[in-house]
């Protein structure tokens, strides 16, 4: 008796001592060196228009793979979805670059075989190893398709594209704005500042400290009164657009294209302020119970057909340089339409989101971290 | 061995209760009161903020901060007075209609009327809520029917006037059945008295009527007020901004933030609301007339 309670508490105190240094660091576990056979089924949590029929079907068909998806509405949440339930629940996860490292740090996603996904060589350059998905040489993700956050305006209310931000903090259209329920939004007002505020010095519209912040609040408490509503999901801003509800409003090009879908009369532009905007990385959760099928659905997304079915789909750029072609055959013009043969220099104008952290970038550290984003959004709502 | 049982039971009066209430208690026991311990023993825990990791421990960080900053005293205020407003209006639509089902209507009526009241409550409450979203659109059903009367249309979708609506009819049925309950108990013989010693219709209604229905109301008012008070579904999809109830807050902070010990700081001000409501109630004589 005594001895079988001896042996099982020198395993416990070996399984700790194992399992401890995993814990730590970043780089801990060992990628797949392989993919084996499919387990049948697939967990995704992914931005809404992520798992479309047109190219989940035949991924289900080809490889056996049965995909269950779950749609967030902020970073914020698949952060919340990937952590729930200690971590297990999900496989896959399509995360934004203000939740990469969240993910990464938070020992929640596990180092990608780079090896194993053939079409990574044909990334643009830009997107092989961004630093919000490759800590310290190790693959954390891989990259899927990026795009700007665009001012969408009724057709009817506006003659020609509004060329400034400033339409969505004018208290013309007051109870006619909607914007993105998200602490990020932050980062929108912090890009338009930094352009009609030079004095404020902002350079980086997610590195503030709490002076070019006060800054921000008082514009977007201002703005609070404009809105009619803070859109959680892509469907409840189409809504509010099909309604007539909101005329005016901060988007992504999703939205637009269902909207001129339904033939409501919408467009969207890049204010001359320019934009923030998102690249994704398909991750696979540190414990997904199937990660053969992950590696499968990587593969199946990042092929040029399905990376072009995308772009078109919700309006966004594919990483795989290859789509271009695949694009024009699927509707031609669409290459040059969502940029996928633009310069360096477009990619480059696009702020994209990131993990606000206390570290300015500039040598100061008073920057505010993003719990301390995810208080003052709360204060903007009210 | 039923007959032992049964004449073991009738011997022993305790040990008969302990079998019937064990299972509910235990139900109670572990799955309420274990629940609520664990969210007060968590909302004095902190969160790691880049990694999401669970600190246990015993601080009032999340106190503070929820009375540091003013934007939390007024979503509770809010969630308190829009609760408060949904329960009084609820009592004063639900008065006519009790009356009159009680009072008025004939059995056969009497019938039709407790099934309209309840048939509500078998549809889908997203389902009510989503309808009534459209119907307060800006180019909704509410709107259409101004315009074709001539009036001008009002924007009150997406806003705390639409929240105010929306949850008055939810919680409408809940009020109705314990007043009409509460206006069947009152003896018709009083209200003849009161006639015959020269009391107004309205005279009647204010000095004998309303007080003896008082605890059917405070009744009703406990599922209006707690049911507004918990709700966060209605805000997120009828409110417009600044429509944040207490329940919203606490779902951005466990599904959105995972910062699970603020929102279960934040959670246990409702509790603390419910607690003083109750203890009001059964003053009043709430409990009896359930």
């Amino acid at each position: 008796m005594q001895d079988v309670v001896r042996k099982t508490i020198g395993r416990l105190a070996l399984g700790l001592s194992v399992s401890l240094p995993f814990a730590q660091g970043a780089a801990a576990m060992e990628p797949l060196q392989a993919i084996g056979k499919g387990e049948g089924v697939l967990n995704v949590v992914a931005w809404e228009g992520y798992a479309q029929d047109d190219w989940v079907k035949p991924f289900e068909a080809a490889t056996g793979c049965q995909v269950h998806a779950k749609y967030a509405g902020s970073s914020d949440e698949m952060v919340a979805l990937m952590r729930s339930g200690g971590g297990d629940q999900y496989d896959v996860v399509s995360a934004s670059g203000d939740a990469t490292l969240r993910l990464i740090y938070g020992h929640n996603v596990q180092p990608i075989n780079i090896a194993l996904i053939p079409a990574w060589k044909n990334f643009i350059p830009q997107l092989q190893s961004p630093d919000f998905n490759t800590v310290g040489g190790v693959h954390y993700g891989v990259s899927y398709e990026w795009g700007p956050n665009t001012l969408l305006y009724s057709t009817k209310v506006f003659a020609s594209a509004p060329t400034s931000w400033s339409v969505i903090y004018d208290p013309k259209y007051k109870g006619k704005i909607t914007v993105p329920d998200n602490p990020i939004q932050i980062a929108d007002a912090a890009l338009y500042l930094s352009k009609t505020d030079p004095s404020l010095g902002i350079t980086d519209p997610y590195e503030l400290n709490q002076t070019q912040m006060d800054a921000v609040v008082k514009l977007l408490k201002a703005q609070s009164g404009l809105i009619k509503k803070y859109w959680a999901l892509a469907s409840d801003e189409i809504q509010l657009f099909t309604s007539g509800d909101a005329v005016v409003g901060a988007a992504w090009p999703y939205q637009t294209n269902t909207l001129q879908a339904a033939k409501v009369a919408v467009a969207d532009t890049i204010p001359q302020e320019g934009a923030t905007g998102w690249a994704d990385t398909w991750m696979i959760s540190a414990k997904a119970p199937h990660p053969n099928c992950a590696y499968e659905w990587i593969n199946w997304v990042t092929t040029p057909k399905v990376q072009a079915e995308q772009a078109i789909y919700f309006g966004e750029t594919p990483a795989n340089t290859l789509a271009c072609k695949e694009m024009d055959a699927q509707q031609p013009g669409s290459c040059a339409q969502y940029h996928a043969n633009a310069p360096a220099s477009y990619f480059d104008s696009i702020k994209f989101w990131k993990t606000p952290l206390p570290d300015c970038g500039n040598g100061k550290h008073d920057c505010l971290d993003y719990s301390a984003w995810q208080r003052e959004w709360q204060n903007i709502k009210g | 061995m039923r007959r032992f049982l049964s004449a073991f039971g009738w011997r022993h009066e305790g040990a008969a209760n302990a079998a019937l209430l064990g299972l509910p208690a235990l139900w109670f026991a572990g799955l309420y009161l274990a629940a609520i311990g664990a969210l007060f023993v968590t909302s004095f825990w902190t969160v790691d903020s880049l990694s999401g990791n669970l600190i246990p421990g015993f601080s009032f960080t999340n106190f503070q901060q929820l009375l540091a900053d003013p934007v939390y005293t007024r979503i509770g205020l809010r969630t308190i007075g829009i609760a408060t407003a949904v329960t009084l209006t609820d009592i004063t639509l639900a008065w006519p209609v009790a009356y009159a089902m009680i009072r008025l209507a004939g059995p056969r009526l009497r019938a039709a009327l407790m099934a309209m009241v309840m048939v509500p409550l078998w549809s889908s409450y997203l389902a009510r809520v989503y309808a009534w979203r459209l119907i307060l659109a800006h180019d909704g059903l509410l709107n259409w029917g101004l315009k074709a009367i001539g009036l001008p249309g009002l924007h009150i979708g997406y806003s705390n006037w639409a929240m105010w609506i929306v949850f008055s009819y939810l919680w409408l049925p809940f009020m109705i059945l314990p007043v009409a309950a509460a206006v069947e108990r009152i003896p018709p013989s009083l209200l003849e008295a009161s006639a015959d010693l020269g009391a107004h219709g309205l005279a009647t209604f204010r000095r004998v009527m309303l007080p003896m229905a008082l605890p059917g109301m405070v009744a009703g008012a406990i599922f209006t007020f707690s049911l507004t008070l918990g709700d966060y579904v209605t805000p997120m999809l009828v409110g417009g901004e600044g429509s944040d109830f207490i329940g919203n807050v606490v779902y951005s902070n466990v599904g959105v933030t995972n910062n699970i010990p603020f929102a279960a700081a934040y959670a246990a001000l409702p509790l603390g609301v419910m607690a003083v409501f109750l203890l009001i109630a059964r003053r009043l004589g709430a409990f009896d007339a359930l």
